[in-house]
């Protein structure tokens, strides 16, 4: 297992009180495997990642449970330490790929300097890699575009370096946080295939964050729904995407429009969830989704669903609790 | 036939992106233009949705802006047989004044309307406000106690009521999450039906489009380069661009079905290539592509289908 994170739970303290970001999150990833966290904007998606790399915006913090890289707890690693850990072990790719890159500096000089610092290469073999790095990633002409600043590259070509520059130290796993959002569909289709060729090559986990199911589905192995700060659902991607055991999850596969095809040329209502997620300061009693749940019954509005089984997949739902049943 | 409600006409946007007089006169640098709409024509027919559809960059908002006068053409004419059009904005944050309680920022367009008196827009604000599924009394409240997905229902009752002959929408659920968005589609094409609005549509969200369109106009740098009712469009595009954007949109049905992967990017405006402005990227072109700029024939402005290669 590359990445085992068991039971977290991250806080905001406030002065109006602690803010639960997230709450019992536990999953885990498999070397070469992809897992797609998906969810609306306020879910905690991205707060999962940077809980994962320990780079919470303070006050934020780990208030319970471990993350586990290879076997070895990263969590409570001291700041210099963790600081070894990313970019050797853990990749990270941002949505916008001019904030994790230096403008002051070439885009060359910045990989050389993350190949040197962490696989202490001599400069001249810093470069060969660098180069064959931007080759890889698909930079046309990377001779002559080593010695370029980031804002002479386009959106999809400054992603590509962020990519090359997450993976130079050969990490174990990569975080990439919304790496195609900001990009032109065709943009993101090229960025997708090579995040999955870049990854399947090297044998890399992947946790890939993002609120655009149509990206889980092309490239994710699994797919974990996060809602209100929680898992809602963890499973095979086919099966979260085809067979949808938590109500919200159905919801929401149901309120993405899809491409009319010949046959239904008809334009049609799309389904809906009614209401919106709630804000950390309100989360209600009992299952989270309960408010907007249309199969809500007695025992959501008091009591918190824990992940159960479901299918092939987990479900945090009380429709799914066997004894119940 | 009812003339259209809105009729552009080889409408084309220039843009003077030189750099500063100083500059100009001590390096000798020249003026440099950006063409961002190159003649556009179209029509939008009463009580239809056009949906306009491009990547950034390609003039889809120009467009809509050129629409409600928010910038003059360079070349052409905007014909609108038409009294009044309303737009909704993408951001729902940036687009209503923070200051201002929600009643008085769907009264506004009243005001400029005719004469009313206080309780007359009282009354038709509650009566704009439950329209878009909120409550009479959300009036009351400042846009910041809203979150984003019912800011753009605000947005659509301040519109309302201009009582808009034309709605030129841009990119208006793009800032939502999906159930959010899916709420505001909804919602959308319901007061459609109900009031008989006409729509025009600006997206860079082709599953979006196609959820709302009744046609489709697809744009690339600046030009139109496919135009037709949506059930063609997306059943069995025509221009190579066109197919290529369908091929670009996630599978969710995931049939394994194997995509060409799409190649290259969009060029840079200030120097388009010559000829088709797609030639770069398009597996067809040939050497009239690289020369001659295609024009619209039946809806479709590329060579390789006037001449029947595809």
């Amino acid at each position: 297992m590359i990445l085992e994170v068991k039971d977290l739970r991250v806080e905001f303290p406030t002065r109006r009180g602690t803010l639960v970001a997230l709450d019992s999150v536990s999953f885990q990833i498999k070397e070469g495997e992809v897992l797609g966290v998906v969810g609306e904007s306020g879910a905690g998606k991205s707060i999962t990642g940077m809980a994962v790399i320990n780079l919470l915006e303070p006050p934020g913090r780990i208030a319970a449970g471990e993350v586990q890289l290879e076997g070895r707890r990263i969590d409570r690693l001291p700041q210099h330490e963790m600081r070894r850990v990313r970019g050797r072990k853990i990749g990270v790719v941002f949505q916008d790929p001019l904030t994790s890159l230096n403008p002051l500096y070439t885009i060359g000089r910045q990989l050389e300097e993350t190949i040197g610092t962490h696989l202490g290469l001599s400069p001249k073999e810093c470069r060969e890699k660098a180069l064959s790095l931007l080759t890889e990633v698909g930079i046309p002409a990377p001779e002559a575009r080593y010695h370029h600043y980031p804002h002479q590259f386009s959106g999809g070509m400054r992603q590509r370096v962020v990519i090359a520059l997450a993976i130079a130290a050969e990490p174990v796993l990569l975080i990439a946080d919304e790496p195609t959002t900001a990009l032109d569909v065709s943009i993101q289709a090229q960025i997708i295939a090579l995040l999955k060729r870049m990854t399947k090559d090297r044998g890399t986990a992947v946790m890939l964050i993002t609120h655009d199911m149509g990206v889980i589905a092309e490239t994710a192995d699994r797919v974990a729904v996060m809602y209100a700060g929680r898992i809602a659902e963890i499973g095979p991607v086919r099966e979260v995407i085809h067979a949808p055991q938590h109500p919200y999850t159905a919801g929401l596969m149901g309120s993405i429009p899809k491409i009319r095809s010949a046959i239904t040329a008809q334009k049609q209502k799309l389904q809906q969830i009614e209401g919106a997620m709630p804000r950390l300061n309100a989360i209600p009693a009992g299952c989270a989704f309960n408010p907007r749940c249309p199969r809500r019954f007695a025992r959501c509005l008091s009591e918190r669903p824990e992940l159960l089984a479901a299918s092939a997949s987990r479900s945090a739902c009380w429709l799914h609790d066997a004894r119940a049943a | 036939m009812t003339p259209a409600l809105l009729r552009l006409e080889a409408v084309s946007r220039d843009f003077d992106v030189s750099a500063p007089w100083l500059n100009r006169v001590l390096e000798r640098l020249p003026t440099r233009m950006l063409r961002a709409v190159d003649s556009v024509s179209l029509e939008v027919q009463q009580g239809e949705t056009l949906a306009l559809v491009g990547e950034s960059g390609c003039g889809k908002s120009t467009v809509a802006r050129l629409i409600v006068g928010l910038y003059a053409p360079s070349a052409g004419r905007v014909e609108f047989h038409g009294r009044r059009m309303q737009m909704i904005f993408q951001d729902p944050y940036a687009s209503l004044n923070p200051r201002w309680r929600v009643r008085s920022i769907v009264a506004e367009p009243m005001l400029f309307r005719k004469k009313q008196s206080r309780s007359e827009i009282r009354e038709a604000v509650s009566h704009y406000l439950v329209q878009v599924g909120l409550s009479a009394d959300d009036g009351e409240k400042y846009p910041h106690e809203f979150s984003g997905g019912q800011r753009q229902r605000i947005s659509i009752a301040r519109a309302l009521a201009g009582e808009p002959d034309l709605l030129v929408c841009d990119e208006p659920t793009s800032a939502l999450d999906v159930s959010v968005q899916a709420q505001i589609l909804n919602l959308m094409g319901e007061l459609q039906r109900r009031l008989g609005l006409t729509y025009l549509f600006i997206s860079h969200n082709l599953a979006v489009v196609s959820q709302v369109a009744d046609r489709v106009g697809v744009m690339y740098l600046g030009r139109v380069v496919e135009l037709g009712r949506a059930a063609d469009i997306f059943a069995r595009p025509r221009h190579p661009y066109t197919r290529m954007l369908l091929d670009a949109v996630p599978d969710l049905d995931m049939s394994g079905k194997a995509r060409t992967p799409v190649a290259g990017e969009v060029p840079n405006p200030l120097a388009p290539p010559p000829g088709c402005a797609f030639h770069p990227r398009c597996p067809l072109a040939n050497e009239r592509c690289k020369r001659e700029v295609p024009q619209v024939i039946g809806n479709v402005a590329c060579h390789a289908v006037a001449e029947g290669r595809i």
